[in-house]
C-alpha cells in the first residue's frame, strides 16, 4: 500500500506531477481547439444554408469529408502530412532541413478539422430552428443584415445550439486521447509511460480512466448550468 | 381601375430579373470549389506519379487483410454490443433503484471516456493480473490483443446502444401499451410485437451513425499491435517512408464509412415507406 502512495506522490518518486502535467495538456487541448473549431463550424454552416449553390456543395463536400475519415487517421494526416508538406515547399524555395510541426498545433488543427465539421451540421438545425419572421421583423425595422444576425438570430441560436455543441464538447475531450499517438503529452500519454516504467498498469491506466471520467462528470455539470442559464428567460411551467 | 392603367398604359410583362451579381457570396462559393476541384485533381495526380508497383503488390494485400480484420472486429462487435444492450437497456427502464443505478453507471462510464483509454486499460491493465487471470483460466482469452480490442469495443458499443434503444422506446406514445393492454396482451407479446417494432425504426439511424463510429474508432487498436486497416497503414509507413499509405487508408475509410451511410439511407426509406405520404 506504502509504495503506491509513494508512485502517486508528487516529486521524484511520484508520477501525480507528471500526470497532472498532462491534465493540463489535455484540457488546454481542448479549450484550444473549441473557439477554433467553433468558428469554422459556424462559417461551414452559413455557407450550407447559402442561396448559392457552389458555396452550399464546398461546403458539404467539408463535412463529409472530415466525418467520413477516423479521428486517428486525421490526425496522422495532418501530422505527417504537414511536415511532408511544408518540406516540400521549403526545397522549392530553396532552402533544407528537416522541420518538425509542433504535435499541438497539429493536434488543434485535426481536432478543430473534426469538431467543426459535426458543429456545422449543429448549427444548421439550429439556424433551421429560427423562423424567417425573426428575420423579416429584424429588417422591418430598418435594421441591417449583420445587425440582424448579431442581435436577433445569434442570441436564438446559441441557446438552440447549446445541448448539441455540449455533445460536441464532450466528444472533443475524448478525442483529445488520440493526440499521445503522436507523443504529446496528455493523460494518456504520461499514464503510460508512467505505467512502462513502474509496472503498475492497471494502477496508471485506471487512473486516467478516472481522470477522463472526472472531466466528463465537470463538463456536464458546467454545460447543465449553462443550459439553466440559457433557458432562464423561458416561462416556467 | 383608373383612367390612367386602362387606357394610357398596356398591362406591361414584369421586367426581366436583373442578372445575378458576383456578391461575395458566389465569389467565395466558386473559390471554394475550385479549390476542392483541385485537391481533388492533385490527389490523383498524387497516387499516379506515386504510383510503385512493387509497394502495390506488397502492401496491397495487407491493406486487403487489414479491412478484413477491421470490418470482422466491428461486425462482431456491434452484433454482441447489441445483444449486452438488451438487459442494460431494460435495467435503465427498471423501476428498482439499485438496478437502475448500475446501469446508468455503466452507461455513463463507458460513454464518458475515451474508447481508446478503456482499450488501454483492458489490454495492458489487465496484464497486472496475470496471475489471477490464469488461476481462473481467462489469461488466453486476454493475452491477444485482438480479443481485448473485441471485448473494449463490445462493452463501449453495448452503453450507447443501450442509450439508443432506451431513447427508442421512450419515445414509443404512451397509449399503445395501453391500447395493448385493453386488447389484454401480456406485458411482454406488448414488447415484443407492438413497442420494440416502432422503437427499431426511430433507432434505426443512430444505429448506422453508431456503426459508422465504431469503423472509424476502430482504428485506434492499431495502437495495441492489432493490424487492422490502421494497422497495416503505420506497418507500411514505417517501411516505406512514402505518405502514400495515408491517403490510400482515407481513400478506403471514406469509401467504407459512405457506402454504408448511403445504404443505411435506402434502407431507412425502405422501412418507413409506409409512414410517408
Amino acid at each position: 500500500m506504502d509504495s503506491y502512495l509513494t508512485l502517486l506522490s508528487f516529486g521524484d518518486q511520484g508520477w501525480s506531477d507528471e500526470i497532472a502535467w498532462g491534465v493540463l495538456v489535455t484540457v488546454t487541448l481542448a479549450l484550444a481547439t473549441l473557439p477554433v473549431g467553433l468558428f469554422i463550424g459556424f462559417m461551414i454552416a452559413l455557407g450550407k444554408q447559402s442561396e448559392e449553390r457552389s458555396l452550399r456543395t464546398a461546403a458539404d463536400i467539408y463535412t463529409t469529408i472530415f466525418r467520413g475519415l477516423p479521428e486517428l487517421l486525421t490526425l496522422f494526416i495532418v501530422y505527417y502530412g504537414l511536415q511532408i508538406g511544408i518540406q516540400l515547399i521549403l526545397k522549392l524555395v530553396g532552402l533544407q532541413g528537416a522541420i518538425e510541426i509542433n504535435s499541438f498545433v497539429a493536434g488543434v488543427i485535426s481536432l478543430a478539422l473534426v469538431f467543426s465539421s459535426y458543429a456545422s451540421e449543429v448549427f444548421l438545425s439550429a439556424f433551421r430552428a429560427i423562423p424567417k419572421g425573426q428575420y423579416e421583423g429584424g429588417y422591418a425595422l430598418g435594421l441591417r443584415h449583420g445587425t440582424v444576425m448579431k442581435k436577433i438570430v445569434l442570441p436564438q441560436l446559441i441557446r438552440i445550439a447549446l445541448p448539441g455543441l455540449g455533445n460536441l464538447w464532450m466528444i472533443l475531450l475524448k478525442d483529445t486521447a488520440l493526440v499521445s499517438a503522436i507523443g504529446l503529452t496528455d493523460i494518456l500519454r504520461q499514464t503510460g509511460i508512467a505505467a512502462r516504467v513502474t509496472k503498475e498498469a492497471f494502477l496508471f491506466f485506471g487512473i486516467a480512466f478516472i481522470l477522463y471520467l472526472v472531466l466528463a462528470l465537470i463538463s456536464s455539470i458546467a454545460l447543465n448550468r449553462l443550459e439553466a442559464q440559457g433557458k432562464r428567460g423561458e416561462q416556467r411551467q | 381601375m383608373s383612367y390612367v392603367t386602362e387606357t394610357l398604359v398596356a398591362a406591361q410583362p414584369a421586367p426581366p430579373p436583373p442578372p445575378k451579381a458576383w456578391a461575395a457570396a458566389r465569389i467565395s462559393g466558386t473559390l471554394l470549389m475550385l479549390f476542392w476541384i483541385a485537391a481533388l485533381a492533385g490527389l490523383v495526380f498524387y497516387l499516379y506519379t506515386a504510383w510503385d508497383i512493387d509497394k502495390i503488390e506488397r502492401y496491397g494485400p495487407k491493406f486487403l487483410s487489414g479491412l478484413q480484420t477491421t470490418l470482422t472486429l466491428v461486425g462482431i462487435s456491434i452484433a454482441l454490443g447489441a445483444v449486452l444492450s438488451l438487459p442494460v437497456t431494460l435495467g435503465r427502464m427498471s423501476k428498482n433503484p439499485v438496478i437502475g443505478g448500475l446501469a446508468f453507471a455503466y452507461v455513463y462510464i463507458f460513454r464518458g471516456t475515451p474508447l481508446i483509454a478503456q482499450l488501454f486499460l483492458i489490454y495492458y491493465g489487465l496484464g497486472s493480473f496475470r496471475e489471477q487471470l490464469q488461476a481462473v483460466g481467462l489469461w488466453v482469452f486476454f493475452r491477444d490483443a485482438w480479443n481485448c480490442a473485441l471485448f473494449a469495443f463490445t462493452l463501449n458499443t453495448a452503453a450507447y446502444q443501450a442509450e439508443i434503444l432506451r431513447g427508442a422506446i421512450d419515445s414509443v406514445p404512451r397509449g399503445q401499451w395501453e391500447g395493448a393492454e385493453a386488447l389484454g396482451l401480456n406485458r411482454i407479446q406488448t414488447f415484443w410485437k407492438i413497442i420494440l417494432p416502432q422503437a427499431l425504426i426511430v433507432a434505426l439511424r443512430p444505429y448506422g451513425n453508431e456503426i459508422i463510429l465504431m469503423i472509424k474508432g476502430s482504428a485506434i487498436v492499431a495502437l495495441v499491435t492489432v493490424f487492422d486497416l490502421m494497422g497495416e497503414t503505420r506497418r507500411a509507413f514505417s517501411r516505406t517512408y512514402d505518405f502514400q499509405a495515408y491517403i490510400w487508408a482515407a481513400v478506403f475509410y471514406f469509401v467504407m464509412v459512405e457506402a454504408l451511410r448511403i445504404v443505411w439511407e435506402r434502407l431507412e426509406a425502405r422501412l418507413t415507406r409506409h409512414l410517408k405520404r
